[in-house]
């Protein structure tokens, strides 16, 4: 039958495209609601990338915002000191260019850590990535050529819906096909056992090393995409607290599902903005700074998930359209 | 210019040292028994270091007095303090997980250590901005040589030295220590010999946070300035100090602190950049030269 053959993700999508589209131009949705939902394809791709090195390849990275930091340092130096561009359509290019640049300069930073987790594992590779994270901060506020403390301000406002939506699409493609294909049951053997996955035959070196250097590279492009959407790169920004949130996004939505990831990264993006809302307007009135309360919440929802719900919203499962029918393999 | 290795530096160094080693200890500690990371430790220092604020004024306000018997009196009630949540966090966020797989321990561990900053700086009363650490003992400056020593060097290196001590001849001395060094090396034998595995942990969890919590308090007088956030960097570099020296091993946590606290002191000395990244680069460069540590133990387990 042809209908297997159609890429119903591609579909899904393109559907989502055009009717959040269509809605902002017809006001149905306004621009503050589409600058959420850009953010939310942002830490779509952190979680998705997140989930092929913890979820999929069993390799708890806590450094995963420093990935972030290198691509958006790196593309936002591009654009900003190298070339100043003003960002319209003419010079998308030069924009592109930068995000891959970023994501690759994150990519050989991603392998660099890759090489520690070929000796260590669980709590000690945890702890070795998030030391990486902390040097990668130390040294963006010790550069005063983009800035320092202060971070690297200006960059033109090049992310927008279409950018962003085609980077969490395609990462999302990118990690599916990967997880479901023979590489994919090489990342899960090593998560499952390592000393069994080396024993027939893997080379698990390599696999870790891969799934950290494509991990990096996609966490590198939406840190590039955050720096442009939100005009500007800051150190801590991209320190610890940002690696757990998208932590949280990916056990909230199940560890290993990249429905779950997805899902976890619109909900979660969705309910940090209503909690601002709500908190703020409850701060005016009540004259109290409650704003510190919203991360009292995301704190308890973790370890209560941890306690309650270890596998997430989705475990392991996928939702029918992220998962490859055999004829497209 | 003189050399950057001079005797002042050396006396900082040390006094820094004591208090990454009060801190390592409890690390070193929990690791040893329950195999766990505890992400937590360093805001027990932190909410010692806020509970001998508190009890300072408390005590100011309805007492008086100020002095010796004061400090000890704030010291107390830190390492109260510290036990007391070290305790209430083993019971509510570790206990249940005993079974599951190490990593759910570990992330509950990262929440917990997020719920506590959090909730510290989003309570009214405490409120996320620093606060100024009381006067508890006035400074008094010594000059040995060419470094000056202040009173407060005496202090934290006197605390420390007896709560190591103390700690020393609690493990190897009593019956509790005696459980405590059978639970670290193998739970499964502990227990089939009669040991209360659980009341072990309870007891570990009780003296690495009264650790943290004394640690809290020397850092708040030497250093004179809290806020909620504190317990973050020192809490990791205890960790490495306690990865340097051997994780589980109690007097490798005390060297791996000393290294530590040296090495931080000496390297900002040279450059600020080198003294904010020197943990993190000794970390990595252990784990890859010497995963387990200078003084520990090899075991297949660790890495």
């Amino acid at each position: 039958m042809n209908s297997l053959k159609t890429p119903r993700l591609l579909f899904a999508a393109a559907g989502l495209y055009v009717v959040i589209l269509v809605m902002n131009l017809t006001g149905l949705l306004n621009d503050y609601f589409l600058h959420i939902i850009n953010q939310s394809l942002i830490y779509v791709t952190l979680t998705v990338s997140l989930n092929l090195i913890n979820g999929l390849t069993g390799q708890f990275s806590l450094g995963h915002m420093g990935f972030a930091a290198v691509g958006a340092y790196v593309s936002g130096t591009i654009t900003t000191l190298l070339f100043n561009v003003k960002p319209t359509l003419v010079n998308y290019p030069i924009f592109v260019l930068a995000l891959v640049i970023g994501g690759l300069a994150a990519a050989l930073v991603g392998v660099l850590i890759g090489f520690p987790s070929l000796r260590l594992k669980g709590d000690y590779l945890a702890i070795v990535t998030l030391g990486f994270g902390e040097i990668i901060r130390t040294i963006l506020n010790n550069i005063s050529v983009v800035g320092g403390p202060r971070g690297l301000l200006g960059i033109p406002k090049f992310s927008n819906f279409h950018v962003v939506f085609v980077v969490a699409f395609v990462t999302l493609v990118v990690v599916r096909n990967l997880a479901q294909s023979s590489h994919g049951r090489a990342f899960l053997a090593i998560r499952e056992n390592e000393l069994a996955a080396e024993l027939v035959g893997l080379n698990t070196t390599r696999y870790k090393v891969m799934a950290f250097a494509i991990g990096a590279f996609f966490a590198g492009v939406a840190g590039g995409l955050l720096g442009h959407l939100l005009q500007m790169a800051h150190p801590t920004q991209f320190g610890f607290l940002g690696s757990v949130l998208v932590l949280i996004m990916l056990y909230a939505g199940g560890v290993g599902s990249l429905t779950g990831s997805v899902i976890a990264a619109f909900a979660l993006t969705f309910l940090t903005e209503t909690l601002r809302m709500v908190l703020d307007s409850l701060s005016d009135m009540t004259n109290l700074p409650l704003g510190d309360w919203r991360m009292v919440l995301y704190a308890l929802l973790l370890i209560l998930i941890m306690l309650f719900r270890t596998e997430g919203l989705m475990g392991t499962r996928e939702a029918k359209i992220v998962v490859l029918k055999e004829d497209q393999l | 210019m003189g050399s950057i290795f001079n005797a002042q530096q050396i006396v900082n160094g040390l006094q820094l040292g004591s208090i990454y080693a009060l801190i390592a200890l409890g690390y070193t500690m929990v690791y040893g028994i329950v195999r766990l990371i505890n992400f937590a430790h360093g805001d027990f220092f932190m909410v010692g270091a806020y509970a001998a604020y508190g009890a300072f004024f408390l005590f100011n306000a309805f007492l008086g007095g100020s002095g010796l018997p004061m400090a000890a009196v704030t010291l107390i009630v830190a390492m109260a303090a510290g036990s007391v949540v070290a305790a209430l966090t083993n019971r509510f966020a570790y206990k249940p997980l005993r079974n599951k797989p190490k990593l759910s321990s570990l992330i509950t561990a990262i929440g917990v250590s997020m719920l506590i900053e959090y909730l510290f700086s989003a309570l009214p009363f405490i409120g996320a901005s620093f606060r100024a650490f009381p006067v508890l003992i006035e400074q008094k400056l010594y000059k040995i040589g060419t470094a000056t020593i202040s009173n407060y060097v005496v202090i934290d290196l006197l605390v420390a030295a007896t709560l190591m001590i103390g700690l020393t001849f609690l493990v190897r001395k009593t019956a509790l220590g005696r459980a405590m060094r059978a639970v670290s090396q193998d739970k499964d034998a502990a227990k089939l010999m009669g040991i209360d595995v659980e009341r072990v942990i309870g007891w570990t969890f009780l003296i690495g946070g009264a650790f943290a919590g004394a640690a809290g308090l020397l850092a708040g007088m030497t250093y004179p300035r809290i806020f909620p956030y504190m317990g973050i960097l020192p809490g990791l570099k205890a960790f490495i100090a306690a990865v340097l020296g051997g994780i589980g091993n109690i007097p490798g946590a005390m060297l791996g602190a000393y290294i530590m606290g040296l090495a931080e002191t000496f390297a900002s000395a040279f450059n600020s950049l080198l003294g904010e990244g020197i943990a993190f680069a000794i970390l990595i460069l252990v784990l890859l030269v010497r995963p387990r540590g200078l003084l520990g133990e090899k075991s297949a387990d660790k890495i």
